[in-house]
């Protein structure tokens, strides 16, 4: 038997763990130094956090995902829990999958609640430990967390000099800090390796599968796209998930745009006094030249809404983030959704429709990053970036950014003061080129180039009107737009099966799991066609794979099926066609529910 | 927003300015509010306080919010860009207008139901960060637009043209601008232009945060007996507490003054403003002080006129955030982008 072979057929480097904790303790930075141990073990490997909204004393789970594969979403099952808060002891114990392991702190022994016969208990006794061998009252609690580590390692055949590498890494300059972290891990280790049969059969084994790979959450990513794009002003309203995009941009911009010797900053960071404020800073700015963003969350999107469609009017750039939260209303701030597909694509009232881009992982927040900005210069135009919190705040294994240094921006058609010279005369909306994209100018060029920007009705010279024939021709000239902008947006991802009758759509963060899904249904003998759509308005490319499919399912995370409405509005395809799986916990979608829903409809023959 | 093109008259017998321009250079198109509104003369002013200091109309971003204060910006300066924003959110444009090009001279034109009711958390927040603009309100009372509304501004106890009376607090945008650290705040009527002419050409040089609030009669829904907004009113009731006459760089104050009158104020660019005071117990750099003064005077139905508290010390917007002289949106794109050498080593940091 090869070794890889024997690797497949055990559950090395193929399983889930799940921590679950008390949010405010310290076990985020546990979590995440056991999550790039596993990393840099060569592993590849899935982090998500699911975090209340609260700094300190509610239940907070960490999901890692050990994936030699490379799938990257999560698989709907739980191999392992490190059950860290007794409050959700039952709740953990209950979602363990058969078979799997239940670690918990065995200092208050729970035999009434830790009472399944399918799972295998281990009771490590975390706090006594840290108890006898801490005196201060914080490092007794801060000191479980690197305690289950060190016992984890012994179970899952850790690498400990990665681990204690990582450590040193991180409290390099804290050194008595440095030594009671060691010493917890030593005590969990310890103690498992004493009590238990060690290694587990779920272990880490190393492998070389992460060479030239990042962990990096989305909007990092973002924040880099925004920074390299050019961008100089950034206006924002802090708001969860979005908020780390802001922070991010502010500390690539802290190391590379301030001039050394002076200490001038080659950007502008406003934190506004609300979204209608953060947008409208955007629309100054861009409207005066500079590339100009505004991280936001669905909330911010609806307080946005009435400039978004002044922008869509008046042809004015933006480029919006909206990290997706749970909705409606404050909804759920620190769970993901994809819930604002509707309300981005047509917001403000009136008629409107706006440039969306769907990254699907930290590769794509960057590039599209980047894309929104020049696409939002071409078409003069906002352009609205969705990721949900699942891509914006957890770290996703993805390959090393890079960078083309032979880009330059597209700044559209902007006439400069040595163009106006050269022509007879300059009206704003004047749609010369036939593209439905009229020429601008910056303020500041001079008489020639001088407008008034407003949302009220105005003609295509720039003046205002409430002439029916005027207006109308204004808006009509808006869809040429429009359609400008189909050929212009990315195309989507299509992963075409040979003689397929079913093909799968899906958006954003639903990827992986969607990716996954297909190739376990293919195992099963059912075979799908899978396209992911990257931008809306949606693009020639998009109809015709809706139009080799009989049928279509569409997976998307939100109750109301918005991708399928759009795909119902802004094509031919018939709705009737459509099959709609709908995943909107809250939590990231995981393959099963997909599989689970295939198979369902396939077995009631709806499909077929 | 007007549609009427007006006729650009220039006799020979014009007078010309420091770039040869005449006064018509700075207009725009025709006014079309209501014959004898109030805000047609603070345009007038508007128009001549750039003539008179000699800036190219293209240096200049004029913008407004909704309202009849907010079509004005159609009647002056038609060299210059404008943007007429949604209702109360021209000071986030105007912020980001001068994120990114600080070398515009930038002018907003409000009125108080833009600035302090819809608007009131933008104008208070654009007064926060200092932003270097000039800020008018121009104030009556009441919403013209859509016909005699009290406004935020009405007085208690005045009565609305159908004889609705007013029992709501008015909000005073001085008096807020005082308590909040404004840096730069004046108060005057639309009827007086020595008073307003100056006091713009000083806003315009100040270096933050510009706001004259502008008391400008409605002529068709509060100029009528029981309004505070009257012309009648205003012109009985309105006291100047300083004059301010603005002095050019490298010009010499030719005014004479008596002793202990005169006090000259240094702005950034050389120019000065010279405040005679017309009360004794004035004090133009006491914001306390100042502050007593025109409560204590308001409590007996006067209102306080002139350039009220100036600071020329504090940083605006882009002091505090120590942004280059040059406009951001003219820096090279070069110098923005860090380039693959930074991204390939940004990439330790995610292993």
């Amino acid at each position: 038997m090869s070794a890889k072979s024997r690797i497949n057929a055990s559950r090395a480097n193929d399983f889930v763990i799940r921590l679950a904790n008390v949010n405010g303790t310290g076990s985020a930075s546990a979590n995440g130094l056991l999550m790039k141990t596993i990393f840099r073990m060569g592993v590849p490997v899935m982090g998500k956090n699911f975090f209340p909204s609260n700094i300190q004393g509610l239940p907070t789970w960490y999901e890692i995902r050990v994936t030699r594969d490379h799938h990257l979403a999560r698989s709907g099952e739980i191999d392992i829990m490190v059950a860290m808060n007794a409050e959700t002891y039952q709740q953990d114990l209950k979602s363990l999958s058969p078979g799997g392991v239940f670690l918990y702190d065995s200092t208050w022994p729970r035999h009434s609640v830790v009472n399944r016969q399918d799972v295998t208990i281990l009771g490590v006794p975390l706090a006594k430990m840290c108890n006898e061998h801490f005196t201060n009252a914080r490092a007794r609690i801060l000191m479980k967390n690197m305690a289950y580590v060190g016992a984890l390692a012994s179970l899952l055949e850790l690498d400990r000099e990665i681990i204690e590498d990582a450590v040193h890494r991180t409290f390099a300059s804290k050194q008595p800090l440095l030594q009671a972290n060691m010493d917890a891990i030593e005590l969990g280790a310890n103690y498992a390796s004493e009590h238990f049969d060690c290694p587990l059969p779920t272990r880490v084994e190393p492998m070389n599968e992460t060479a030239g790979k990042i962990m990096i959450d989305g909007n990092t990513a973002s924040a880099l796209g925004c920074l390299f794009a050019g961008a100089t002003v950034g206006a924002w309203y802090p708001i969860t998930p979005s908020t780390s995009l802001m922070d991010a941009f502010k500390s690539f911009c802290e190391r590379y745009r301030v001039d050394r010797d002076t200490g001038t900053r080659n950007y502008c960071i406003v934190q506004a006094e609300d979204e209608l404020a953060a947008i409208g800073i955007v629309l100054g700015a861009t409207w005066n030249g500079a590339r100009a963003f505004t991280p936001t969350s669905g909330p911010g999107l609806s307080l946005m809404s009435e400039f978004i469609g002044y922008a869509y009017f008046a042809e004015l750039p933006a480029v919006l983030f909206d990290v997706q939260r749970v909705g409606p209303s404050t909804g759920m701030p620190t769970r993901t959704q994809q819930a604002d597909i509707l309300s981005a694509a047509y917001a403000s009232h009136g008629d409107t429709r706006h440039v969306l881009l769907f990254p699907a992982n930290p590769n794509e927040c960057f590039e599209l990053s980047v894309e929104a900005f020049d696409l939002a210069d071409r078409l003069q135009t906002p352009v609205i970036v969705l990721l949900d919190l699942d891509i914006g705040m957890n770290d996703w294994m993805c390959d090393d950014l890079e960078w083309d240094d032979s880009y330059r921006p597209d700044r559209g058609k902007v006439l400069g003061a040595d163009e106006l010279e050269s022509i007879e005369s300059f009206y704003r909306y004047l749609d010369v080129d036939g593209d439905g994209i009229p020429y601008r100018t910056y303020p500041g060029v001079g008489r020639k180039g001088a407008y008034f920007v407003r949302g009220s009705g105005h003609n295509k010279y720039g003046g205002y009107t409430e002439d029916a024939d005027e207006y109308q021709e204004v808006v009509d000239r808006l869809v040429r737009k429009w359609e400008t902008a189909a050929t212009l947006v990315p195309a989507p991802v299509v992963q075409r099966r040979k003689s397929a009758e079913w093909g799968i759509v899906s958006v954003g963060s639903c990827d992986y799991a969607v990716a996954e899904a297909v190739e376990v249904l293919a195992r099963r003998g059912i075979h799908l066609s899978y396209m992911r759509v990257k931008a809306f308005p949606f693009s020639e490319a998009v109809t015709e794979f809706l139009h080799q499919h009989k049928r279509i399912f569409v997976v998307e995370q939100n109750r109301d099926a918005q991708l399928k409405s759009l795909l119902t509005l802004e094509t031919d395809y018939p709705k009737e066609r459509m099959e709609s799986i709908l995943h909107y916990s809250g939590l990231p979608i995981d393959r099963r529910c997909v599989v689970e829903a295939i198979e369902a409809s396939v077995a009631r023959g709806e499909a077929a | 927003m007007t549609f009427i093109a007006k006729p650009k008259i220039v006799h020979k017998g014009l007078s010309r300015n420091a770039l040869g321009l005449t006064i018509r250079d700075y207009e725009g198109g025709m006014s079309t509010l209501c014959a004898g509104c109030g805000h047609d003369s603070v345009t007038s002013a508007i128009v001549q306080a750039f003539f008179e200091l000699d800036i190219p109309p293209n240096q200049v971003a004029k913008l407004s919010g909704i309202g009849c204060s907010s079509k004005t910006p159609a009647y002056f300066l038609d060299a210059s860009h404008g943007f007429n924003a949604v209702h109360g959110r021209m000071p986030s444009i105007a912020t980001g207008a001068s994120a990114a090009n600080r070398k515009l001279y930038l002018i907003g034109v409000s009125g108080d139901g833009d600035s302090l009711s819809i608007g009131l958390g933008q104008f208070s927040h654009a007064l926060r960060r200092n932003l270097d603009m000039l800020y008018i309100i121009e104030n009556n009372g009441v919403y013209g637009l859509t016909k005699g509304q009290f406004s935020a501004s009405a007085d208690v106890g005045t009565k609305a043209k159908k004889g609705e009376v007013n029992e709501q607090q008015p909000i005073d945008p001085v008096q807020m601008a005082m308590a909040q650290g404004g840096t730069f705040v004046a108060r005057s009527f639309s009827g007086d232009k020595d008073q307003l002419v100056p006091m713009i050409k000083a806003g315009i040089r100040h270096k933050g945060f510009g706001l004259i609030d502008v008391l400008s009669p409605c002529v068709t829904f509060n100029d009528h007996e029981d309004s505070t907004k009257s012309y009648a009113y205003t012109r009985r009731f309105f006291h100047p507490a300083v004059h301010a006459d603005f002095v050019p760089p490298a010009e010499e104050i030719r005014t004479a003054y008596d002793d202990g009158e005169a006090m000259p104020v240094e702005m950034h660019d050389g120019s000065r403003i010279v405040l005679r005071k017309v009360s004794d117990q004035y004090n133009v750099h006491n914001r306390g002080a100042a502050l007593d003064f025109i409560r204590s005077h308001h409590r007996r139905g006067e209102i306080i006129t002139g350039l009220l508290y100036i600071d020329e010390a504090e940083p605006d917007m882009h002091g505090i955030s120590r942004t280059p002289d040059a406009p951001l949106a003219q820096v090279p794109f070069e110098e923005l982008c860090p380039g693959s050498q930074a991204m390939a080593g940004l990439q330790e940091r995610f292993r």
